[in-house]
Parts: C-alpha cells; structure tokens; sequence
C-alpha cells in the first residue's frame, strides 16, 4: 500500500493513557466487596446473600430501564456504576429486611438520586446512602430490627458480660454494638454511687473488639466484619483508587473524640482506650469511611477539600453517634457532607505552581 | 550519593525506551530532496534568502534571522533550490519552505569557529555566533537560543539547568548524545554559563538512566569541569518541563505568567548544549540533528542523525515501518507530540522523535467525569483539569481564568491519568485560545 494513500488517525495528544477505565474502576470496588460480601454471608447466612441479589437486580434493571427504555440511550449497564450502588445499598440494610423494601430502596437510589440529575458523574448525594436513608425514613422498624449473627450474640460483647448486665439494663442483650454501649454508658451513669463495682472491666473487650472485627456482631449486613473491609480497602488503596486522606481523617477524627469524651473521666486507663477503639470498630462506620465517604463523584476533588471533607464526616458521625436520636450517624454525616463538596472544591483550590494562593 | 530530585504533581507512562536505548547513533543518509520550512521556531519566521535554481552549499543560510526573536536556517545538504513555497508542516499547517535538490557532494560553506578560544571570548561575541548558527531549542519547544541567552540586566541568572530527563516515553537521543557526546556537550554548558555568568550549572537526568548518569558523573569529578552537578531525577513525566526541573533541582518556582529567567535560572536541552558547542567550536550551523525514530509499528528501531529537512518518511522506511498496521505516526513524544498526517513533513530543528503507533486514544468510549481527582493529583501546575474542562464545555471561559486556565503547560498529564478519557488536554487548549483574546481584549482597554 502506498504510503502517501493512507489514512492516518489525527488527534490532540496525550498519544498514550493511563489503562485504568470507568468500568474497571468500578470492577475493582465491586472486587474490593468481595470480602465483605463472603463474611455477610457466612455470619449472616442465605438471607444476606437474598437481598444482596434483591438489590443487584432490582438496581440494574432500573438503570437498563431508565437509560434504554426512557432516555434511549445505549446501556450503561457495562461501567458497573450501578453494580456498586446495589452492593452498596444491600450492604447497608439489616439482614432480616423484607425483600421488597429492597426492592424500593433500589429503584429510588438509581432511579430518583443518580438518574434524576443525569446519572454516573451527576449526582450529588451517594445513592447507597439515599437508599437507605430514603428506607430509614419510610419504613423506620424494620430497618432498625436487626437479627443475631448466626453465632455470637448481637452486640459482640462476650456471654459472661450479657449474664451480668441483663438483670440491669433492659432489652441488652438484642442490641446492636453501638446502643448496647450506649445503655451501658446510662447504666453507669446513672449507677454512680456504685460505679465502682460496676466498672468498665465488666465489659470483656478484648472479645467484644476481636468480635466487632471479625464479624460475630448483628447490624447491617456489610458492617459485620471490619477486617474484610479493611482488606477490600487496602486493595482499593494499592490500586490507587481511594486516598487515605477521607477515611484515615473520618475514622480518626471519631477515634479522638470518643477518646476525649470517653465518659470514663481519665484517658490512659485502658477502658479509656479500648473505648475508641470498640466505636470505630462498631457500626457502620468502617463501611462508610472506607467505601461511601470515597465515592468519587460525591466527596471533593481537591486535596484541602478532601481532608475537610473527611474530618467533617468523622464530627457529625461522633455527634450524631453521641447526642443524636440514632444510635448510628455515619451515613447521615456522609449525606450531609456531600452537599458541602461543591463549596469545599470552590475554596479549597489547590496552590498553583509560581503564585501565591488566591481564591479570587 | 546524590538526593533524588522531584517535583509534586505528574504521572508515570511506562518508559517504552529499550528498544533504542542502546543503540548507538546512526547516520542517516541524506536524502535526495530536503524541505527546510523558513519557520522552525517561536517567533517571527526567516526571511527567505534564495531564490529558485540558485545552487546552494551545506551550512548556507536559506533565510536570515526576521527580527531578534527569531533564527536563520541553513540547507542542509548542497544542491540546487527546485523551489520555494508552501509546504506540509509537521505542527500541521501549509508554511513557506526551500526544496533542495541534493546533488551528493556534500559541498560545505567554510565553517568558521570563533576566533578566539570561548573561555576568552566576551560574550556578546559568543552569543552572536549562536545566532547566527540558528540554533533554538531542540526539546521541543524551539525558543531561538541567543533570546534565552541574552537575559535583561535586571534579571540575574546564577543558575544553568542542562536538561536531561527526557521524561517523554520513547525518546532516547537526548540520552545518547549524554553518553557519546559526554565532553562536547559538558563543553556547551560551560559555554553557557560563561555567557551568563552564572555560578552554577546542574545537569538534571531522570535515573532511569543510570549509565548516563555514570558517564557524567565520571567526567564532572575530572577538574576541567568541576563546576558541573549532577541531580539524579526522578523517573516522572513531566520531570524534563522547565517549570518542574527548576524546581526539582532548585527548590525555586518560576513566577505564574513569567519566565525561567524571573527566578534566575536558564534551562537548556543536551542537544542544545551539544549544538552550541559544534557552533563556537566548529563555527557549524544547526543542520542536523538527532532523532528517535521507534515505536509499536517500526520494525527496526533506531537513533539517527539526520539532516534538517529531511521527510519523516525517509526516515520511517529506513527503520522499516510496517504501513498497513501503523494508524498514527506522532512528531515528537507520546505525550506532547502531534500527529503527523502528512508523510512530507520534513524533520525540523526541534523534532526529538518520530513514532509509529498501532494502538489508538480516538474512539475509545467517554465517560462523563466521575471526580476521581486522578487529574488533580497528575497536574504538575496543580490547577483542577477536570473543573477547568466544565468551563470550556460551557463557554465559561472567565470563570477557567480566574481557575488560571492561562498557566496550563498543556503537558498531558491529566488527560493521561483520566478513568473517563476525557480528552481534557483538548478542553485546556481551546479555552485557552479563547483566555488568550479576553485576556488581549481587557490589556487594550
Ligand atoms: S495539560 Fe495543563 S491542566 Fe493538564 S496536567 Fe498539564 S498543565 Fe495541568
Ligand atoms: S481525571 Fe477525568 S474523571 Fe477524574 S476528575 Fe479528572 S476529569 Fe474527572
């Protein structure tokens, strides 16, 4: 073929890209679940993994739906987008939900939150998290009746400590970690003249955390096992996919606080301590931080934003967790943040290279 | 030894340089035509200084200098004038270029070095010799030399950064010049620095490069040029940027809209350096150069010297191009260089390299942008890519200058590090075409 005859491609450089896509983005955070996926259902059991199809289903028909049917668009259903949204909101809802309240907790985080402002990209508020909130607010009891783990007890805390506290505090022994170390911090607070006998070292927490991070608690059904979030983070991590910057700041400004206002009066005996430690390893927290709080559309752009970003979370989930009607505000604090990321990228602009900062 | 030296910002495409590294430099034959286009540099263009038919000689100048930003061109291989008229231009328009018929004898005009040994010579004496050799900046950016080199009074340079990172993928001849043209090129930064009387000179190369960097470092331990530094740099796109090399070895920042010289530094290419001294050494013109000719579809990878003016065809079938696979040939490097699409375009005096390309970055699937930041962190200006393309898509483009659309170097990084291959380096040109005439528009008023 004569050389002058063919047709060459033309077009702006760069020639060369980074092989890292949309889809295999959201492939590896759908991988990076895994984990946390397996040990839901091994904790949980088959009902677990019901709601789990329940709301992968649902969520990808209502995209195809809205992107073939609606907006006749070609399918978005290959950059898995929605794949994520539907682990993300089953991971968010308590084992023994009904499946049809999954059902619509689906169609309204695709159909309402991501699709309403224009799909992957346009959102301003994580899907997931809408989901549920949208589910809290509907449907209040049964998204906050949560089933004992198939072995171990729902709050994590050890047999002995139960049998000790369930003659004092009522309704103990079904709760989940978080309002069951809230009643005891009553108990205690109310005991006062005899918090000496009642002291914290009633509560076995090394047992109880080693439960709370392996997985042997009640909760939603992502929240069981911190290791396997951790694990399906650090592979996120390695991938460059999340920063460090959101969750190491979100888990580590609740980390401080609950250690500031522990409760206990003192900070280095060791209940003062553990007490940290047993709240970022309870509840959703974990799961928020590690996963929701980096979803990339709805957290800021800019290095300043982000960290911002990630102690604001931590604040309102401490708050929340501290003094809110919940005893959970992890998601809540993330869905307030997240209208906050547009003015947080706006005066967070980073340094340029030779001038000094403006925000002119 | 030596720190590593860095800048923050930047992105890592994988080398692609094995292939030619290790090759020596090959001459390449002339070929039997040259075109030399008369503007092979920033400013104004030559002015032509033949006619047709004339017969002309190696190193005669086919267009004078057209005013002081600005450089003559030379033929580059002897022969007669065929004609005088619009040709291909490899930065893709039609511009006015000499033809030369090359009649094999390689006549040369006499080549003239300066008079006196440059370590004698005054300056000005050497910065006119460099003028008249027609040398600009061989990276690619191909600023006449004797501009940076004539620094206002008001701006003191005390340092001279000879750049050899070679960040691009690909390219490897500014590394073989550093390693067969070690002393000649060492020479042209001491030059350098007499010109400018600055105290101190660094020669920046990236460490993936660690057999230049043992020859270099071999020959500055030698007194005659002790007062040469290495900074061993790290393996980064865009280390070899001005801006980023100024401050990976200095610490210091050009001023946003100002020059390397607004914060005392001037920075010069190996070959540039290398051409330098073949002009007050040799008294030669710049009439060839080194090019990289390699990539997925070139069969038989090579570093040539070829004569400017060259087509890039004839290079491309000297490494055995294999056509039929090949969808793109780029001018220059993976992440700057332009798409060629023209076989005619000739090589000119700041082509570093010429790529043959199977694989293709047009008609792969967008996405809408997700805001994963990947642009934010590449950017080696730190300005937000991904805001400042929302503001061309709109037409915003005041709102892009208050972002300081106008600071974009246009190095690719971000476009590289985009999940949503959002052509984003495409969005940063147009808006700042357009930040450029607002910008004209308020100086007026
Ligand atoms: S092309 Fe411009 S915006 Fe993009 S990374 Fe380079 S300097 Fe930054
Ligand atoms: S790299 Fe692309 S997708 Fe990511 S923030 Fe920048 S423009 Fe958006």
């Amino acid at each position: 073929m004569s050389s002058e005859q063919k047709l060459l491609h033309i077009s702006t450089s760069p020639h060369t890209k980074y092989q890292e896509t949309v889809p295999s983005i959201m492939l590896s955070v759908c991988l990076a679940l895994i984990p946390a996926f397996a040990a839901s259902i091994y904790f949980f059991g088959l009902r677990a993994l019901v709601l789990t199809v329940v709301c992968v289903v649902t969520c990808l028909a209502t995209e195809w739906v809205i992107v073939r049917v609606l907006l006749k668009r070609p399918s978005t259903l290959g950059d898995f987008s929605a794949l994520v949204t539907a682990m993300l909101l089953a991971f968010n809802l308590p084992p023994d939900l009904p499946p049809w309240m999954a059902v619509i907790g689906s169609i309204f985080a695709i159909g309402v939150v991501k699709w309403a402002f224009g799909g992957l990209g346009h959102n301003f508020i994580n899907p997931a998290l809408a989901g549920r909130a949208f589910l809290m607010a509907s449907y209040a009891a049964p998204m906050t009746i949560f089933g004992p783990p198939r072995t171990g007890t729902m709050s994590g805390l050890s047999e002995s400590t139960l049998a000790s506290l369930t003659n004092k505090v009522d309704g103990i022994s079904g709760a989940t970690p978080l309002p069951a170390f809230n009643k005891i911090m009553e108990l205690l607070r109310n005991e006062s003249t005899q918090a000496s006998e009642l002291q914290f070292h009633i509560i076995d927490f090394q047992e109880t955390i080693s439960h709370l991070f392996f997985g042997n608690v009640g909760g939603c059904i992502g929240e069981t096992s911190a290791a396997a979030l951790i694990l399906g983070a650090i592979f996120l991590w390695y991938k460059h996919i999340i920063g460090l910057r959101v969750p190491v700041l979100f888990i580590g400004t609740v980390f401080l606080l609950s250690w500031i206002f522990n409760g206990t009066g003192s900070f280095f005996t060791s209940e003062a301590l553990l007490i940290p430690v047993y709240q970022i390893f309870a509840g959703g927290l974990m799961l928020g931080a590690l996963y929701m709080a980096t979803d990339m559309v709805t957290s800021p752009i800019t290095p300043m934003g982000k960290a911002i970003f990630g102690i604001g979370c931590g604040l309102l989930a401490f708050t929340i967790r501290k003094f809110g009607g919940y005893p959970e505000g992890v998601s809540y604090s993330i869905l307030l943040m997240n209208l906050a990321v547009p003015m947080l990228d706006r005066y967070n602009r980073p340094k340029i290279y030779g001038k000094v900062h403006t925000n002119a | 030894m030596f720190g590593k030296f860095s800048f923050k910002g930047g992105v890592h495409p994988s080398h692609c340089k094995d292939q030619t590294a290790s090759l020596n430099i090959e001459t390449l034959p002339a070929p039997e035509k040259v075109i030399i286009p008369l503007s092979q540099h920033i400013g104004a263009p030559a002015k032509i200084a033949v006619k047709r038919d004339d017969m002309v000689k190696i190193g005669q100048v086919l267009g004078e200098a057209g005013g002081f930003v600005s450089a003559p061109v030379h033929a580059s291989v002897s022969g007669k004038v065929v004609s005088v008229g619009p040709f291909a231009h490899p930065l893709g328009k039609q511009v006015t270029a000499v033809e030369i018929e090359n009649d094999g004898n390689d006549d040369t005009v006499e080549f003239t070095p300066l008079p006196t040994p440059w370590r004698e010579a005054a300056p000005q004496e050497i910065v006119q010799k460099i003028s008249a050799a027609g040398i600009v900046g061989m990276g690619g950016a191909s600023f006449p030399t004797h501009v940076k080199l004539s620094p206002p009074s008001n701006k003191p340079i005390d340092t001279v950064i000879i750049n050899g990172a070679e960040c691009e993928p690909y390219l490897t001849a500014d590394h073989r010049l550093m390693l067969e043209k070690t002393e000649e090129m060492l020479c042209g930064a001491m030059i350098i620095k007499k010109i400018l009387g600055a105290s101190k000179i660094w020669i920046g190369i990236e460490e993936n490069k660690p057999d230049a960097i043992a020859v270099i470092s071999e020959k500055i331990a030698q007194d005659k040029f002790k007062e040469i530094s290495l900074a061993k740099l790290k393996a980064k796109y865009p280390q070899g940027g001005e801006k980023q090399l100024i401050n990976a070895v200095t610490k210091r920042q050009v001023p946003s809209g100002g020059l390397p010289m607004d914060c005392g530094c001037v920075v010069q290419n190996i070959g540039t350096a290398y051409t330098i001294w073949d002009a007050v050494c040799n008294g030669k013109p710049l009439y060839q150069r080194v090019v990289t000719v390699t990539g997925s579809t070139i069969r038989k990878p090579a570093n040539l010297l070829v004569r400017i003016g060259t087509p890039i065809k004839t290079l491309l079938e000297h490494c055995d191009i294999d056509y039929d696979s090949t969808q793109k040939v780029i001018m220059g490097g993976p992440m700057m260089g332009l798409a060629q699409s023209d076989f005619t375009a000739p090589v000119i005096k700041s082509t570093s390299g010429i790529l043959g390309y199977k694989t293709l970055t047009t008609g792969v699937r967008e996405y809408d942008c997700i805001s994963c930041g990947n642009c934010v962190k590449a950017c080696p200006i730190h300005l937000v890519p991904s805001y400042l393309a929302k503001y061309v898509q709109k037409g915003l483009y005041e709102d892009a200058m208050t972002w300081n659309i106008l600071d974009c170097m246009e190095c690719g990084s971000c476009a590289y590090a985009c999940p949503s291959k959002i052509n984003l380096v495409h969005y940063m040109k147009v808006g700042k075409f357009h930040a450029m005439g607002i910008k004209k528009e308020k100086e007026k008023k």
